[in-house]
C-alpha cells in the first residue's frame, strides 16, 4: 500500500495484507512457495473445513458483488448525480432523502461512494491484471530459462522489489505525473515482483513434474509442451495471489489520491473523496465515515476471499 | 588420524562460514547498484530532453542549464554519464535540486530525522502491540484467537492515512489528549506513530500467532508439557523462538512499508519530514530529489534485509553450508 502502497515469502498481508515475503535468494528453487505474501496461511478465526461456501464468506462475497454492481453499472444503485453539487444543502446530515449525507459542496455521498466504487476497483483490478499479466509472463520464463537468464530475471525481481512500493509508485508518477493510468502503472509495476517470484517457484516444481517429464519422452516440440502442460498447471496460485493483491491495490490508490496524484477532483475515487473529506470531520463525519467503510470492506471481503481460496490451494496440493 | 580429521572440519567450518557472508554482503552491494542503475534507467527514459527533466518547475535559465549539464556530464557519452553518476554516488553526492536551489544531500539531512523518529515509534508500537496480541491468544480459547485475527485483519484493511485521521478525530479534536499538527516533541510522535505502527501490529501479530500454534502441536510443546511446565513458560520460552523466526524474514518488508507509510502518515499529521519533501517533488518533477529518496529507501531496505540475513546465519547453522 502506498503505504497504502503499501505495498513480502511468508505470504504476509500486504499492505492490507499481501505483502510479499521476500524469498531469501539463497533458497532453492526447488522449495514451493505457496504461501502468498500477506496471508496469514491460517485462518484466524475457526473456519468452516468444507469445500463450498462456508458461513463465514457469505457476507464478503455478497458485499464483493454489490460492489461489482456499483462499479459496473452504478445508476441500479442510485439515480443521483455524484457531481451534482447543492451548495445549500451541504454538510447535511444522513437523511431519507440523502442517506449518506452530503459533502461540503452539497454533493449526494451515497451517490459519490456509489460512483466511486468504478474508479476504485477498476484502478485495482487494471493495476492487478498488469501486474499479474507481466509478473506471471517474467515468472514463467524465469523458471523454463537456462540458469545464468534465471539468474538475472530473479536479480531484477530483488531489486525492484527493494524499492518500497509507494516509493516506486510515486517515482513513476513523478515521470508520467498524477492520473488514473499512471496510478494504474505506478501500482502494477510495483507489485510484478509478487507474481514473478511465486509463478517462477511454481515453475520449478511443475517442470520437475512426472507428467512433463512424460510428454517429453514422448517428444512434445516445446511450445505446445508450455501452453498445454506447464502454463496451466503454473497459474494455480495466481487466483490467491490477485485476490490479496487487489485488496493491496486499493489500499494504495487510495493512498496515492490522498496525496493527491490519483484521479483528479471531482471524480468520486474513495482515496480523494477521504482526501477532501478529512477537513470537515469534525462538523460531517459521514463525509469520511462511509467513503472509508467502503475501502476497509472492501479490502477485508477481499482478503477473506483470498484467504479461502489459498486454504483451498494448499489443500490440493497437499 | 583423528586429529587430522579434526583440523580439516574446523578448517571448512570457517570457510564454510566467510563464504554464504561474503556471497551475502556481495549481493547486497549487487543489488544496491542495480538499484542505482534502475533509478538513472528511469531518469533517462522520461520522455524529452534531460536537462528539462532535471530543471523541472525550477528556474529555467541558461546558466543553470550549463550548470546541470556540467553536473550529469550531458555533454558526454552515455557510458561516461553513467559513470560519472556512479562514480558521484559513491562519493555521497546525490545532485542538486533545481526547484529548491539546494544540495539534495542538504535537503535531505534536515529532513530525516523526524521520519526515522516517527518509523522507530512506530516499529516499536507495532511489535509490542504484536507480541501482547500474540501471547495472549496463542494457545487460548478459540474465541479470543478469533477476535484477534478479526482486529488485525480490520488493522491491516484500513488504509493508514484513514487511521491517522480518526485518530485525530477522537484523541486530537474530541479529547484534546495529543495535539493536533506539527511536530513538538515526544507527544506528537505518539498518534503518527501508532497510526504508522497499527499495520504493523496487524501482520506481525497474524504471524506470530500462527506460528505459535504451529510450534504449540510440535513434538516438543508436547514433552515439555509432559514435564510439567506451565501453559505460559512453553509459549513464551520455547514456542515464542520458533514464532519468531518468520516474523524476522518480515524486517525488510517492515522498513520498506516504515518508510512508504511515513510519507502518508506524515502528510496526516502535518509532520515536517522525508514525506512532505517527497510528496512535494513528486507533485514538482524535482527528479533529483525524487530519485535521491528512492534510492536512500533502496539503501535502507537492503541494509536491513542483509543484517537480517547475516542474523540468520549466526541463528541457524544449517543455513551456513555452502551450497
Amino acid at each position: 500500500m502506498l503505504v497504502t502502497f503499501v505495498a513480502p515469502v511468508v505470504f504476509v498481508l500486504e499492505g492490507a495484507g499481501g505483502v510479499a515475503v521476500a524469498v531469501p535468494p539463497e533458497e532453492e528453487p526447488m522449495t514451493t512457495i505457496t504461501e502468498v505474501p500477506g496471508v496469514a496461511a491460517v485462518a484466524p478465526a475457526a473456519a468452516g473445513r468444507g469445500y463450498g461456501f462456508s458461513a463465514p464468506l457469505v457476507a464478503p462475497l455478497l458485499f464483493l458483488a454489490v460492489a461489482a454492481v456499483a462499479a459496473v453499472a452504478p445508476g441500479v444503485l442510485t439515480g443521483v448525480d455524484p457531481l451534482a453539487a447543492d451548495p445549500l444543502h451541504a454538510l447535511a446530515g444522513p437523511s431519507a432523502q440523502h442517506w449518506f449525507g452530503t459533502d461540503h459542496l452539497g454533493r449526494d455521498v451515497l451517490s459519490r461512494v456509489v460512483h466511486g466504487a468504478g474508479h476504485s476497483l477498476s484502478i485495482g483490478a487494471a493495476a492487478v491484471l498488469l501486474a499479474a499479466g507481466v509478473g506471471t509472463l517474467l515468472g514463467v520464463l524465469a523458471g523454463l530459462s537456462p540458469r545464468y537468464l534465471d539468474e538475472l530475471l530473479s536479480r531484477l525481481f530483488d531489486v525492484v522489489a527493494t524499492f518500497p512500493e509507494l516509493l516506486l509508485a510515486l517515482l513513476v508518477i513523478a515521470i508520467t505525473g498524477p492520473g488514473t493510468g499512471n496510478v494504474i502503472l505506478a501500482i502494477g509495476i510495483a507489485q510484478i515482483p509478487n507474481y514473478a517470484r511465486v509463478i517462477r517457484a511454481q515453475t520449478f516444481v511443475v517442470r520437475r513434474s512426472g507428467y512433463v517429464e512424460q510428454a517429453v519422452t514422448f517428444g512434445l516440440a516445446r511450445p505446445v509442451l508450455i501452453a498445454r502442460h506447464v502454463l496451466p498447471n503454473v497459474l494455480g496460485p495466481l487466483p490467491v495471489l490477485a485476490t490479496i493483491g487487489m485488496g493491496t491495490a486499493i489500499i494504495a490508490t487510495s493512498g496515492l489520491s490522498f496525496l493527491g496524484m490519483g484521479p483528479q477532483p471531482p471524480s468520486p475515487e474513495w482515496g480523494s473523496m477521504l482526501s477532501e473529506a478529512r477537513n470537515y470531520l469534525r462538523v460531517a463525519w459521514w463525509t469520511v465515515f462511509f467513503p472509508g467503510l467502503s475501502v476497509t470492506l472492501t479490502v477485508i471481503s477481499l482478503t477473506l476471499v483470498g484467504r479461502r481460496l489459498q486454504r483451498r490451494f494448499e489443500g490440493r496440493n497437499r | 588420524m583423528s586429529t587430522l580429521t579434526l583440523t580439516r572440519r574446523r578448517g571448512l567450518a570457517a570457510a564454510g562460514w566467510l563464504g554464504p557472508v561474503v556471497r551475502r554482503l556481495g549481493a547486497g552491494v549487487a543489488v544496491l547498484w542495480a538499484a542505482a542503475t534502475a533509478a538513472y534507467l528511469a531518469l533517462m527514459l522520461v520522455p524529452g530532453d534531460t536537462v528539462d527533466v532535471l530543471v523541472g518547475d525550477g528556474l529555467d535559465t541558461p546558466e543553470r542549464r550549463a550548470q546541470i549539464i556540467a553536473e550529469w556530464g550531458l555533454d558526454r557519452s552515455p557510458l561516461q554519464q553513467y559513470g560519472d553518476y556512479l562514480l558521484r554516488l559513491l562519493q555521497g553526492d546525490l545532485g542538486h535540486s533545481y526547484i529548491l536551489q539546494r544540495g539534495v544531500g542538504e535537503i535531505l539531512s534536515s529532513q530525516i530525522l523526524p521520519t526515522v523518529q516517527l518509523a522507530l515509534t512506530a516499529a516499536l508500537f507495532g511489535v509490542v502491540l504484536a507480541l501482547l496480541l500474540a501471547l495472549s491468544t496463542a494457545g487460548r480459547r478459540s474465541w479470543l484467537g478469533g477476535l484477534a485475527g478479526l482486529s488485525e485483519l480490520v488493522v491491516v484493511s484500513v488504509p493508514p492515512f484513514l487511521i491517522g485521521i480518526l485518530l485525530l478525530a477522537v484523541f486530537s479534536f474530541t479529547l484534546g489528549w495529543f495535539p493536533v499538527s506539527g511536530d513538538r516533541g515526544l507527544v506528537s510522535l505518539v498518534l503518527p506513530g501508532l497510526a504508522l505502527g497499527l499495520q504493523i501490529a496487524g501482520v506481525l501479530g497474524q504471524v506470530l500467532r500462527e506460528g505459535l500454534e504451529r510450534a504449540l502441536e510440535e513434538p516438543f510443546a508436547v514433552t515439555a508439557r509432559s514435564r510439567g511446565i506451565t501453559e505460559w513458560r512453553l509459549v513464551a520460552r520455547h514456542a515464542l523462538r520458533h514464532a519468531l523466526l518468520p516474523a524476522v524474514t518480515l524486517t525488510g518488508w517492515f522498513t520498506g512499508y516504515l518508510l512508504g507509510g511515513a510519507i502518508i502518515v506524515e502528510a496526516v499529521f502535518g509532520r515536517p519530514g522525508l514525506g512532505q519533501v517527497t510528496v512535494n517533488a513528486v507533485t514538482g518533477k524535482d527528479m533529483p530529489l525524487v530519485m535521491a529518496v528512492v534510492l536512500i529507501s533502496a539503501l535502507a531496505y537492503v541494509t536491513v534485509s542483509t543484517i537480517v540475513d547475516l542474523a540468520y546465519l549466526a541463528i541457524d547453522p544449517r543455513l551456513r553450508r555452502s551450497r
